[in-house]
């Protein structure tokens, strides 16, 4: 229980720092290095909290899928970001005194809250015991069966933002010339060579 | 003293929730304080919904129904979806105007 205890508070402690640090960094890169290290400690909530499977996706996905995609934006995008943070601390007191207000109000109603007597009996799909069913087994077999609508609507979901990313940043420049592979095959005789009499001693003009 | 302590070691919802609730408000923050700066912004989203994902999960394993899980899952499907379409967006928007600069992002306002 106490070893329990310690890992969440340096999992938790890490992850809230970095999310501090991403906020706060001056420099993006920076930002989206904490980024990851706010997700893998995350990702070992997860583990703590029994879901090991998302704890893998969400290093998976996250790490190695999205903070990734910004890294490489990030370090593409020609962009003067020390620039972009002028004006900071003319935003601070706003956004001190409105994340305040939230966070004080969120941890009222985490502190005051109490499960329902009805909870019990609205679940629809109990978590199995770990030793005969491992998270992973026991969330697909609740993903491919009741909600299988929902797996297809996320697969919907990500092929139309792949297809989506691909048109937007699909880019042809005007002036290359590309390698069209029916015209090279349609060449015939008559539009391939040209043949020309030269007169002997003269050459071409 | 002694339920201090056990207050402090036993880790209940309420811990998990709490974080949630930090990591929550840190990024709605970020929205506030860098205003100018679309990919910290972007940034801030995540953190937002990494805070739901945490908040969905600790329900999912402290009352014992896995649905949770899975809505988590279709959460991290949507965080990533936005993601790439987000970045996809700014750097088609960076081509064309040379800066990602909000407050340069007003061509409708007409």
């Amino acid at each position: 229980m106490l070893l329990h205890a310690i890992f969440f508070y340096l999992f938790a402690g890490v992850t809230v720092a970095s999310a501090v640090m991403v906020i706060a960094a001056r420099n993006p890169v920076h930002s989206v290095l904490f980024l990851i290290l706010a997700f893998v400690n995350a990702a070992g909530l997860f583990v703590l909290m029994g879901a090991e499977f998302l704890a893998w996706i969400l290093i998976i996905v996250y790490v190695g899928a999205v903070a990734l995609l910004f890294l490489s934006v990030v370090m593409m995008l020609d962009v003067d970001f020390t620039a972009l943070r002028r004006g900071v601390l003319s935003y601070l007191p706003v956004g001190v005194l409105i994340g305040a207000v939230l966070l004080v109000e969120l941890l009222i109603i985490v502190g005051a809250w109490v499960v329902g007597p009805d909870v019990a009996k609205a679940i629809t799909a109990p978590i199995p015991p770990p030793a005969q069913v491992s998270n992973t087994q026991a969330l697909g077999l609740v993903l491919y069966t009741n909600y299988i609508y929902f797996f297809q609507t996320a697969g919907i979901i990500l092929l139309v933002a792949m297809i989506g990313a691909i048109v937007l940043t699909l880019h042809h420049k005007p002036n290359v010339r590309r390698q069209i592979i029916a015209h090279q095959v349609a060449r015939s005789k008559a539009t391939a060579i040209e043949i020309v009499k030269v007169k002997s001693g003269q050459g071409l003009p | 003293m002694n339920t201090a302590m056990n207050a402090a070691t036993t880790i209940g919802l309420g811990h998990y929730l709490s974080v949630a609730a930090i990591v929550f408000t840190l990024g709605v923050l970020g929205i506030f304080l860098n205003r100018k700066n679309v990919v910290i912004i972007l940034m801030s989203i995540e953190l937002i919904l990494l805070a739901v994902n945490i908040n969905l999960v600790a329900f999912s394993s402290f009352l014992g129904d896995i649905v949770g899980q899975v809505y988590a899952l279709i959460v991290l499907t949507v965080a990533a979806a936005e993601a790439a379409i987000g970045l996809a967006i700014l750097v088609a928007y960076f081509r064309n105007r040379g800066s990602i600069a909000v407050e340069d992002i007003d061509l409708l306002k007409g």
